[in-house]
């Protein structure tokens, strides 16, 4: 039928048109796709008889989704079935893939009766139907039903606005609590609620406030979380230790501490016993401020080598041997990391070159302090952004050191890079498809810099390789304290009361991505690299350990 | 564990001695329960389950016949007895206690009655890996006529001049107007490294302190000082700006015994540092914040030892240590603790006019045709007919006779009015006699022994 076959297309045109809207980006294969897909919506005459072949094309494909495959470049290619959707919205590996996988069945079921219902509906020229949206990710998450019979896996931090989530959250929270301490009291590590309204593209993304710290629902004498890890948990969320490399180094110090303090209860293994308690001190800190990639491979380590104690290990000589560890990690990984790439970066770096630098990173500081105490001639210019500011802090420590600095806001990048002969990046983790996941900022400097066809170097050291893939900045990002965006140099605020205001929405963005044709090299301790090997370091990585 | 809670309930209350010369400050009653139960009871709402409580054998003896305190505190009370003679300071007391002590400790005063968020406080404490942390209250006018107060009475309280910064979180200065004869005067490296000083003189100390155990230790060797209050918070916060704990080296030991000798004070709370202070000065030097701008000096100006202060600006913070605090506390404190008005044990006839701000305790007795307005009422007390009573505090095991007129009036413990008498702002003490159809206004009765008492 003709007639039913044009309600479809028009619908489809805007999943399409909200899809392009909500920013993802389509790729080719995806383009492909949806014209296939046009032109045999087109041919095809009698819907009935694709209906329930697409039916249950869509029942097998959840159950194939289901099996796990986490990685989602590899599914595309894998289901080019003639009314097959892709996945536009590569799936971040998740790491609680049960958890989810649970709503992910029963939802395919769902969506397939639905759609049989919608088609009986729409054959009997019934309105529109709702297409997509169940109880499933909110809507710019929503897989149009058209495109998307496969059901993705999300994790569970980017489906806030999704109820059913946060209430599994708050569950498995309370089962992570502490029991040994107080077998009378067993105290759940709350559930940090969100503030004020949040800017709809990203809403399946957390925001606190800085004004309504954690603590404030635990008890003061913290005994069921260690107090490192609560003094650790205030320190980043009121931004105390920021940066990655900082905050890697305090969740170290943090560990070794609990370490410290350990005692194997009776009956129980230090190598399960340890792990089981180290749980719910990290959904803490996850709730105090969202893990860094680099604090998630470092927790990774120290799991792995807790586990890898032999159970004949007395409790003293394995405690020393993991706070050994911890040493080595931080000494090989981050000092002498900084080190190597310093090493390497400075052949980079000549005489007479005019630097522009981003923000504060620590190592991009430490390259170019490393780069003049040898003696090289060159002049530094700090690019800053509201409303961290944190440009102002490099440019204390480098002017320290007798370094010839400029200063600029980044509404100007582009009258100041005619002057610039290298752009040197910090990453807070580079992934799997060589974007680079970097302070906010960060990829509008790179687009300029290949603009004007200035280098754009990024230092990074392998610890802060991560799996995931992005290709955008909304997927998986962080959203900071919106308030702090109304405050002004001169400490006025006009805003202040801008939750009373129904159309207003602040948004406070803190990492952003860089795709890799702006990045020309990536410096880290193993060399200089382009920006597309990072899958290939990531591969050794994963068979040297 | 994180902190250790002790509460200094020795006091003598030296400020209200027609109150206290023969009920302990500690056990006053105000809203009908004794004073200290209100900092304990802060302590358990915030997740304490021991405290250290400072007291003298009396307060100890009283405390276990109360029934308020038995029923009503859950908390494991570590009650440790002192002399009664009054010499020991709260310093003195600490140092008493030092073998107790194994982590850093949150100092309280029982006559302290707050319903702080206590996790400002100790926010402060944590994340700034601070010294001392503690909270002050923006003092509140005290609109009650006190009893015996001859005249408007000039409050002759000498005056507190506390420093904070920009953000008003770090202790910059602090001073009592005793201590500065000619002046207030700031150092000039203060003023360097804070050129924005905010210094306020309307604050009352709520006696919390968060304290490092390294302080504590610092109290052993260090027997000159003997007030928390007085003398070892403004020497905390004078020496977070001393040249010696603002070199950042590390010093090894033996120099360390060499500077022990010459000036045993200064390097304790240089030893503070953690045992991994490599890693922790690493993660500083790595992150990107900083706690001030404008010049070239890294986070907390390199400084180890810091004082921070969390100001009330509003909600209840008072400090019961003198007769108008006392008074406004038995306004204030039933209400925020929502009393029941009425203790079910209490008889009270019908044709009795109670007004809804009364708080009645337990045992009592109220005859016919009374009228009980705006005021506390003890335990075991006898209210006999026709007596009015209003404005007034009155304590356990009272007896008022028929066709008494009490208005504005503290009547202390096992007290007698005769019958009659006609009480106006009076103070009057324990166990004294009124005759009947007596006639006071505005006077302190107290028994003839107490009047040498200086």
């Amino acid at each position: 039928m003709a007639d039913a076959g044009e309600p479809e297309g028009p619908e489809r045109k805007d999943d399409i048109v909200k899809a392009k809207q909500e920013g993802k980006e389509l790729t080719k294969e995806e383009k492909q796709r949806l014209r296939k897909e046009k032109k045999q919506q087109k041919k095809s005459k009698e819907k009935k008889d694709d209906k329930p072949s697409r039916d249950s094309e869509k029942e097998k494909k959840p159950a194939s989704a289901a099996s796990p495959a986490p990685q989602t470049p590899t599914q595309p290619p894998a289901q080019k079935a003639p009314s097959a959707a892709p996945a536009p919205v590569p799936v971040p590996a998740s790491e609680t893939p049960s958890a989810a996988d649970k709503p992910a069945k029963s939802k395919a079921e769902l969506k397939a009766e639905r759609r049989a219902r919608q088609e009986a509906e729409r054959a009997s020229k019934g309105k529109k139907g709702d297409v997509g949206p169940q109880a499933a990710p909110g809507k710019p998450k929503a897989p149009p039903s058209e495109l998307q019979p496969v059901v993705k896996r999300l994790p569970e931090h980017v489906q806030v606005d999704n109820p059913e989530v946060l209430k599994k959250l708050a569950k498995k929270l309370e089962r992570q609590q502490t029991p040994e301490y107080n077998a009378a009291t067993k105290v759940k590590i709350p559930l940090r609620s969100d503030y004020g309204y949040k800017v709809s593209l990203f809403s399946h993304l957390h925001q606190y406030s800085r004004k309504a710290p954690l603590t404030q629902q635990l008890g003061i004498p913290s005994t069921v979380i260690h107090p490192a890890i609560v003094r650790l948990g205030l320190q980043y969320s009121q931004g105390i230790v920021a940066g990655s490399n900082a905050r890697s180094v305090a969740l170290l110090h943090a560990f070794k501490q609990v370490i410290r303090d350990y005692t194997t209860p009776p009956n129980e293994e230090l190598s399960r016993d340890l792990v089981n308690r180290l749980k719910p001190y990290i959904s803490f800190l996850n709730q105090c401020r969202p893990l860094s990639a680099s604090m998630g491979n470092a927790i990774k380590y120290i799991k792995k080598e807790i586990s890898n104690i032999p159970s004949q290990c007395k409790e003293e000589e394995a405690k020393r041997k993991l706070l050994n560890c911890i040493d080595c990690y931080i000494n090989e990984k981050i000092v002498l990391a900084a080190k190597a790439i310093a090493k390497y970066s400075i052949e980079k770096i000549s005489d007479g070159d005019v630097i522009l630098v981003y923000g504060c990173s620590s190592l991009v500081n430490h390259i170019l302090c490393e780069a003049f105490e040898k003696n090289r001639k060159f002049r530094v210019i700090v690019v800053d952004s509201r409303p961290r500011l944190e440009g102002r802090e490099a440019l204390r420590r480098l002017v320290q050191k007798g370094i010839n600095c400029t200063y600029v806001l980044i509404s100007a990048v582009s009258y100041i890079l005619p002057e610039v002969s290298k752009v040197f990046l910090g990453a807070h983790a580079l992934l799997a498809n060589g974007y680079v996941m970097s302070r906010v900022g960060t990829s509008q400097i790179a687009l300029v810099a290949k603009a004007f066809n200035v280098p754009v170097l990024v230092c990074c050291e392998t610890y802060k390789f991560c799996e995931r893939v992005q290709t955008d900045s909304f997927v998986s990002n962080e959203l900071d304290d919106p308030d702090d965006l109304i405050v002004t140099r001169t400490g006025t605020t006009q805003l202040e009361h801008w939750q009373e205001v129904p159309s207003l929405g602040l948004l406070n963005l803190v990492y952003d991505v860089t795709p890799p044709d702006f990045v020309d090299l990536v410096i880290t301790d193993l060399g200089m690299i382009p920006c597309t090997s990072v899958p290939v370091v990531l591969r050794v990585k994963n068979v040297d350990q | 564990m994180e902190l250790q809670a002790v509460l200094m309930a020795a006091g003598g209350g030296s400020r209200m001695t027609d109150l206290t010369y023969n009920t302990p400050k500690a056990m006053l009653p105000v809203g009908n329960k004794p004073l200290m139960w209100y900092p304990l009871n802060l302590l358990e709402r915030m997740g304490f389950e021991e405290v250290i409580v400072i007291t003298t054998k009396e307060v100890q003896k009283m405390m276990s016949t109360d029934p308020k305190m038995k029923l009503d505190v859950k908390m494991k009370l570590d009650v440790v007895c002192i002399q009664e003679d009054g010499d020991m300071g709260t310093a003195d007391a600490l140092r008493h206690i030092q073998q107790k002590i194994k982590t850093d400790i949150l100092v309280v005063s029982c006559d302290l009655i707050t319903d702080v968020a206590l996790h400002e406080v100790v926010d402060l404490f944590r994340a700034h890996n601070a010294t001392l942390a503690m909270l002050m209250s923006k003092a509140h006018e005290f609109t009650e006529t006190v009893p015996g107060q001859k005249g408007k009475k000039k409050t002759a309280e000498q005056r507190d001049f506390v420093g904070v910064d920009q953000s008003g979180k770090r202790l910059l200065f602090m001073a009592n107007e005793a201590d500065l004869e000619d002046g207030l005067s700031i150092r000039k490296s203060i003023m360097r490294k804070h050129p924005r000083m905010h210094i306020k003189t309307g604050l009352v100390d709520a006696h919390l302190y968060c304290l490092k155990k390294a302080v504590v230790d610092f109290l052993a060797d260090n027997k000159s000082i003997s007030s928390i209050r007085g003398e070892l918070v403004p020497y905390l916060v004078r020496k977070q700006f001393s040249k010696t704990t603002n070199c950042p080296k590390i010093k090894d030991d033996a120099e360390d015994q060499n500077q022990k000798k010459n000036d045993g004070s200064t390097n304790h709370e240089l030893l503070i540092s953690s045992r991994d202070e490599p890693l922790l000065q690493l993660a500083q030097d790595r992150s990107c914040w900083n706690d001030h701008r404008g010049d070239m000096s890294e986070a907390y100006h390199g400084g180890k030892l810091r004082c921070y202060v969390h100001i009330m600006d509003e909600g209840p913070c008072y400090r019961v240590n003198t007769l108008a605090a006392y008074i406004e506390a038995n306004r204030l404190a039933p209400k925020l603790f929502e009393e029941v008005p009425v203790h079910p044990s209490a008889v009270i006839s019908e044709r009795c006019q109670m007004g809804s701000d009364s708080y009645i305790g337990a045992m009592c007795q109220i005859a016919d045709k009374t009228s009980i307005k705006r005021s506390t009422i003890g335990n075991s007390t006898t209210v006999k007919e026709k007596v009015k009573v209003a404005n007034s505090i009155i304590m356990h095991g009272v007896t008022i006779e028929e066709g008494c007129n009490i208005q504005g009036s503290v009547i202390c413990s096992n007290a007698v009015i005769g019958r009659g008498a006609d009480l106006k702002y009076c103070l009057v003490g324990n166990g004294q006699q009124i005759e009947p159809e007596a006639e006071r206004t505005n006077e302190v009765i107290v028994g003839a022994d107490q009047l040498m008492e200086i």
